[in-house]
């Protein structure tokens, strides 16, 4: 079904139907041709690790699902059904989270203001406190995160690892079923990359559909269930993460794998092979 | 939250994290209604722990400004014996109240990281404004009409300029520089360089005007006002601290709750004890002045709007970060936009103060009127409200504007001039700025 990488043993899963699945991906700004016919699918329960040089179209595509962008041709299918993402609000309503790289927090608010941003809930008119903490305490438990010393902290006091533990709690605090994490450990230490890394892991076992956006191939290797590789819009491996190496991700990543370099060796355009069929 | 909950069986049983050293993921004992002990502050050294780390953190709270005024208070009091008097003190809590209500105008502005430097001639304007509409030689307006339209065109000079700033994306140092010059040749337009007064007492609308400033209570009446505002709200402080700590909530200690409680009433008792000491030289003036209950009703609607309302939550969130509201769904030309409408309305409510406690208004009084405006930012900050945005109360310009009045007041007493106090306020405020600059870097070096 999927595209296999390198002649390795894939589709061991059961063919179920993805959570997300995108077809035929194509999104250009101008000249400029971000995405060729980009397939993914993204099932829940699983980790989903988005590899790809600069410039490859991580973010591109991200940007796709969560609504910031809308692809120009290609569909999404949402458990099973064709959708249509015009705007972040359409991906909201779908259960569809984004946490970019900038986590989107306010320094000076705590952290159940930030998780409530933008959706507080109202008593009589005014902003109903009590059982906005409960929620989000509740939600911040249930993850483990119990590090913060209180939850009415402002995010300001809070480390690297912390503020991303709270981004995401907010991300998955309302019935989210995709969450779409831009380079979550990309600022961070080790014992704090550690602390997101299991997080992320909690969501895949809260039965949540997460991709992971990485450069990091260590963290993709130790958090990812299946491994999908753009190099240059398109892309070109995708599955299970035991058919990969890290050699191998490295070869995808950097040259497009062994077709590319045949295709452009050979006829020098053939996008349509090199994406597999569906 | 539904979902959550059906799911949470699921993370029980999840395997226990690879790292256990990692502090975050330590393997706490996650039981359904329960919540980890970590997450409610309840000893009153966790919450003074908890406290500290929000003023690293840059948010200092109104401690550092209380402990301000009682310097102050301390000082000029050991410089001259008169200060701590009933009638000094009467005195100056009349002369802070222009600083307080324009301090209060201009924290609209500041949470959002902008400027307004046009809330002491928004302030002239409603001063010149409500004094010609009752003039009974001219509009004969009655008091009510004249107060709500002269507030109503303040607001609208506030639409304007925030309308500039919030949509054009001009800055708004600009949009009120230009509106203050504006503002100040309109208000002498409009006095047409005449003299006009609201002091007569054969015109009840005037005398009403006339008395919003310098009215007051009878002694009896304001014990009363007191014993009644004292216990609702000490009430209303205690049950929904008790409540929040028996469902498990943040809250501050029942022992710091009633700390609270006290020390609100003793200054509340000596507020009232000074007020009805007779303060005249001749015959009998007592009791508590309307300004009081004035300037605590615009403290209470506003902290109410900023603190507990959505629109109030949007404007920290702006001021702390645009970009992340932006993504959360606000409005931010919006939530800017009426920030400066509320700041304009708030600097013309002190517009109508401040043409019952001038009495009568000149083209100098107007002139006068602008020099307010950075008393009313040093006020602010003194009172602890960040320049850089997201950060500070409204209680914070009452309490700024009190320090600001007592430092005027106190230089004045013990024979400083004029131009030296001006030196003094200024070195205040760049301390205060300095202070502001200094615990924001710190926050950010941390982050």
């Amino acid at each position: 079904m999927n595209h296999d990488p390198g002649g390795a043993a894939g589709g061991a899963s059961a063919p179920v139907e993805p959570l997300l699945k995108l077809r035929g991906i194509d999104k250009h700004f101008g000249a400029v041709q971000a995405l060729y016919q980009v397939d993914l699918d993204l099932p829940a329960g699983q980790v989903t690790g988005l590899c790809g040089d600069n410039g490859a179209g991580k973010s591109v595509l991200t940007r796709c699902i969560a609504g910031v962008h809308q692809a120009d041709h290609g569909q999404i299918f949402f458990e099973g059904q064709p959708v249509h993402i015009r705007n972040t609000r359409d991906a909201a309503g779908l259960g569809i989270e984004t946490v970019y790289q900038d986590l989107a927090l306010a320094d000076n608010l705590d952290i159940v203001q930030n998780m409530f941003l933008g959706r507080e809930r109202l008593r009589r008119g005014l902003l109903d406190e009590d059982s906005m903490e409960r929620a989000a305490a509740e939600t911040l438990s249930s993850l483990r995160v119990t590090t913060v010393r209180s939850i009415r902290q402002p995010v300001a006091s809070l480390s690297g690892g912390q503020r991303q533990s709270v981004a995401v709690a907010k991300a998955v605090m309302w019935n989210s079923k995709v969450v779409l994490l831009d380079e979550p450990t990309a600022a961070l230490g080790v014992v704090q990359t550690g602390m997101v890394l299991n997080l992320v892991r909690r969501l895949r076992d809260r039965g949540l559909a997460v991709m992971v956006i990485s450069h990091n191939l260590n963290d993709v290797f130790q958090v990812a269930d299946r491994i999908a590789i753009l190099h240059l819009g398109r892309m070109v491996a995708e599955g299970p993460a035991a058919g990969f190496d890290r050699q191998s991700v490295i070869e995808y990543m950097t040259t497009g794998g062994p077709k590319m370099q045949a295709h452009a060796a050979a006829v020098g355009a053939a996008s349509a092979t090199t994406t597999g069929g569906a | 939250m539904a979902q959550t909950e059906n799911e949470r069986p699921s993370v029980a049983t999840a395997p226990p994290p690879a790292n256990s050293l990692v502090d975050l993921t330590a393997a706490a004992d996650v039981s359904a209604a329960e919540l980890p002990p970590e997450i409610a502050a309840q000893s009153l050294g966790e919450y003074l722990r908890a406290w500290l780390q929000r003023i690293r953190s840059g948010d200092s709270g109104v401690l550092p400004v209380l402990l301000g005024l009682i310097v102050v208070a301390v000082a000029f009091q050991i410089a001259n014996g008169k200060f701590l008097s009933p009638q000094n003190l009467v005195n100056l809590i009349e002369q802070s109240t222009i600083y307080m209500l324009l301090a209060m105008a201009e924290i609209f502005a500041l949470l959002l990281g902008e400027i307004d430097l046009s809330v002491g001639l928004v302030m002239g304007l409603g001063a010149v404004l409500v004094a010609e509409e009752v003039q009974p030689a001219g509009l004969g307006w009655p008091w009510w009409l004249a107060i709500v339209v002269s507030l109503l065109i303040c607001s609208g000079v506030g639409l304007i300029q925030g309308t500039l700033v919030a949509r054009l994306k001009m800055p708004s140092f600009i949009v009120t520089l230009g509106g203050l010059l504006i503002l100040e040749g309109v208000a002498i337009i409009v006095l047409g360089g005449s003299l006009v007064g609201i002091g007569n007492s054969h015109f009840s609308n005037e005398v009403f005007i006339y008395n919003l400033f310098w009215g007051k209570f009878s002694p009896a009446i304001s014990w009363v006002l007191l014993i009644v505002v004292g216990v609702a709200a000490a009430g209303w402080e205690w049950y929904r601290d008790s409540r929040r700590r028996r469902s498990g909530l943040v809250a501050p200690p029942a022992s710091l709750t009633l700390l609270k409680i006290i020390l609100a009433a003793v200054a509340g008792v000596a507020v009232v004890v000074i007020c009805n000491v007779n303060r005249a030289h001749f015959g009998v003036i007592d009791g508590l002045p309307f300004i009081i209950p004035i300037v605590l009703v615009v403290l209470f609607g506003w902290t109410v709007l900023l603190q507990r309302s959505r629109f109030g939550r949007y404007v920290y969130a702006i001021g702390g970060n645009p970009e992340a509201a932006r993504r959360a769904g606000i409005s931010l030309p919006k939530i800017r936009t009426w920030c400066f409408v509320l700041g304009a309305l708030t600097a013309g409510i002190a517009g109508v103060l401040f043409a019952s406690w001038q009495v009568s208004i000149t083209t100098n009084v107007i002139k006068d009127a602008n020099s307010y405006v950075l008393l009313a930012v040093a006020a602010a900050v003194i009172g602890g409200t960040s320049l850089f945005g997201g950060r500070g109360r409204t209680i914070h310009g009452v309490l700024g504007g009190l320090v600001i009045g007592g430092i005027y007041n106190g230089l004045f007493l013990i024979g400083v001039t004029s131009e030296w106090i001006d030196v003094v306020v200024a070195l205040v405020l760049l301390a205060a700025g300095t202070i502001d600059v200094l615990s924001r870097r710190g926050a950010q070096t941390r982050a």
